[in-house]
């Protein structure tokens, strides 16, 4: 059984298929990337997933339930979670309150006790920020708890992404570009992040152009090129597929890096 | 305790009861209590536009339409129809509400200049009513608006208002901090930050911009309410587009995203053309001024930037908990 499931999707811009006729289902706690060139369509694909864009056609089915046409907040609630190509940092406040509102959905938001500041509020707020503090600390964010967003490094930003969105208690967790712009340590780092977000038994599905990444962490790679699946399957069966390597990495051998690019 | 008192929160509230306490020692006379019920009631307003504007980063250029209508309902349910002021008071602020509830969700699914501009013509379209149904608002004439009175207490000296309006301030004070230091107000603040993210982290940005809206619009009605009685006398010009650009420029000059910053912002700019007698007669033009500058020169406003100075002589670093 797949926990996320995508049937027939298409996307089209004034003309642009931006995502076309595309059918994959994703299995619970495993990774899956979705590799392709620039305007292949995946962040298309994950904002259609997320609900930010409603699809042309076709439908979404998390935990087998239809979910197009549910806002964002309401996927949030269901168990999908992702971060952003371009960083969608809270940069009004410090790093530790952005992991807070990724608690969102599990704190207490009661707006007549919120207002009297009743109900122990004061007191849940401090275990916000405890549990907040922990997961900075999981992704590698230990050394940043009292800095402002707007103080911090690329880098650390796009481990704040994976802290905030992973406070929402994700079932299945969309990562865009994790390692875009990082340096090979930095690299390092979000691998092992994703391997311990994954062991924890998130559903991680990555977009990612860095070839030795995805091919180390996958269990299973979908490839897109023009909207279109051009080839699915286990790495070392993505690697091998010739339309994959024909269209995709043209003369450039797989197991890489940044081939893509 | 005394740790809680050292927190920006426990300190302020303490800061801000001891000013109000110890403010009636040094005004010298009637005049100066009027200038300070002013500046209470502006700051109130402020309070409740600033968790918009600086905390949900919603503009409104309307809000004087909100304190007109407080102000106005007040007014006619005392005057022409004999109602208790508290309860027409109430009844205003509900209508108030639901009336920001029912435009929320078409107007703050804009964004920017489109926002600003709905809000506008809100704020245009409710003076324009108050302009023309004579009958029942006097028209440009004004209406004369009966005195406060709390159980057959008719109050009516300037320090009672005084007192009055100084705990009214520290209540919207105290509630304001309570939602800001809280989910809630993170989800505020989310919003202003980045919508998508704030959507993909369980925040129904929809919701908290109408909650927001329906609160400052409560607060800007109880607040023309009291002004109303208070002053005994009002005129469309109290529901004016001016109006709204002087309250959104209280809020810009103390300092977006901090409820004290919204206070003194008030402050000042009620004591100013006051005390300056040049000042009222170019006032369009010098609130005008100041938005422009501050905007330029401080867009934090003056409190946060303050903040960050001493912060900064102090050694101390990090943090921009919201005050
Ligand atoms: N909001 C949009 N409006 C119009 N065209 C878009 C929009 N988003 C994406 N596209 C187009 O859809 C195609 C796929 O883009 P995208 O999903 O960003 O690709 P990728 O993430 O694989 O690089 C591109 O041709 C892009 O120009
Ligand atoms: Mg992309």
């Amino acid at each position: 059984m797949s926990l996320l499931r995508v049937e027939n999707l298409s996307k089209e811009f004034g003309g642009v298929h931006a995502v076309e006729d595309l059918s994959f289902g994703i299995k619970a706690s495993t990774i899956h990337s979705i590799i392709g060139p620039n305007g292949a369509g995946k962040t298309t694909l994950f904002n259609l997933i997320s609900g930010l864009y409603t699809p042309t056609s076709g439908r979404i089915l998390l935990a087998e339930e239809d979910v197009v046409g549910l806002a964002p907040y309401a996927l949030a609630a269901r168990g999908l979670s992702r971060t952003f190509q371009n960083l969608q940092i809270f940069f009004n406040m410090t790093a530790l309150e952005n992991v807070m509102v990724g608690l969102h959905l599990h704190v207490d938001r009661r707006f007549w006790p919120t207002l009297l500041r009743l109900g122990g509020i004061a007191r849940k707020e401090e275990l916000a920020r405890q549990r907040a503090a922990e997961l900075m600390r999981f992704v590698g964010l230990a050394s940043y708890l009292d800095a402002d967003a707007s103080s911090m490094p690329y880098g650390a930003l796009k481990r704040l992404e994976i802290a905030r969105a992973l406070a929402s208690k994700p079932k299945i967790l969309l990562l865009d570009e994790p390692a875009a712009g990082l340096n090979a340590a930095e690299t390092e780092a979000i691998d092992g992040l994703i391997r311990k977000t994954a062991e924890t038994g998130v559903t991680v599905v990555l977009v990612e152009h860095d070839m030795r990444l995805v091919m180390g962490v996958s269990d299973q790679i979908l490839v897109l090129d023009n909207g279109r699946k051009l080839g699915e399957g286990a790495a070392a069966e993505v690697r091998s597929n010739p339309a994959v390597i024909q269209a995709y990495l043209g003369a450039a051998s797989l197991g890489g890096t940044d081939v893509a690019r | 305790m005394t740790s809680r008192l050292m927190t920006p929160r426990g300190g302020g509230l303490l800061a801000l009861a001891i000013l109000i306490a110890a403010t009636p020692l040094i005004l010298p006379n009637a005049f100066y209590f009027d200038v300070a019920v002013r500046a209470g009631i502006n700051a109130i307003v402020c309070v409740g536009l600033n968790l918009l504007i600086g905390y949900a980063g919603q503009i409104s250029l309307g809000h004087a339409g909100f304190l007109g209508l407080g102000a106005y309902g007040s007014a006619v349910l005392t005057a022409t129809y004999g109602w208790p002021p508290l309860l027409a008071m109430t009844l205003a602020a509900a209508v108030v509400g639901v009336l920001a509830f029912a435009v929320a969700r078409p107007v703050l699914r804009l964004k920017g200049h489109y926002l600003a501009m709905a809000t506008l013509g809100l704020g245009v379209i409710i003076s324009i009513v108050v302009n023309n149904e004579a009958a029942i608002t006097g028209g440009p004439d004004g209406m004369t608006v009966p005195p406060l009175d709390l159980a057959g207490w008719t109050i009516d000296s300037e320090a009672v208002w005084y007192w009055l309006v100084g705990l009214a301030l520290w209540v919207a004070v105290w509630l304001a901090l309570n939602i800001i230091h809280s989910p809630v107000g993170r989800a505020l603040r989310s919003v202003h930050g980045s919508e998508v993210a704030a959507e993909v982290s369980g925040v129904d940005t929809a919701r908290y911009k109408t909650l927001v809206f329906v609160i400052s619009a409560v607060l800007a009605s109880l607040a023309g309410s009291l002004s109303a009685h208070y002053g005994g006398f009002i005129t469309p010009s109290d529901v004016s587009f001016f109006r709204s650009i002087e309250l959104v420029t209280m809020v810009v000059l103390g300092g977006m995203a901090s409820t004290f910053g919204a206070v003194v912002g008030a402050v000042i700019l009620t004591i100013l053309p006051q005390v300056l007698t040049w000042f009222a007669d170019y006032e369009h033009m010098i609130f005008g001024l100041i938005l422009m500058l501050t905007m330029i020169f401080m867009p934090k406003g003056l409190v946060p930037s303050l903040t960050v100075l001493f912060r900064i002589r102090l050694g101390a670093r990090g943090g921009s908990a919201p005050t």
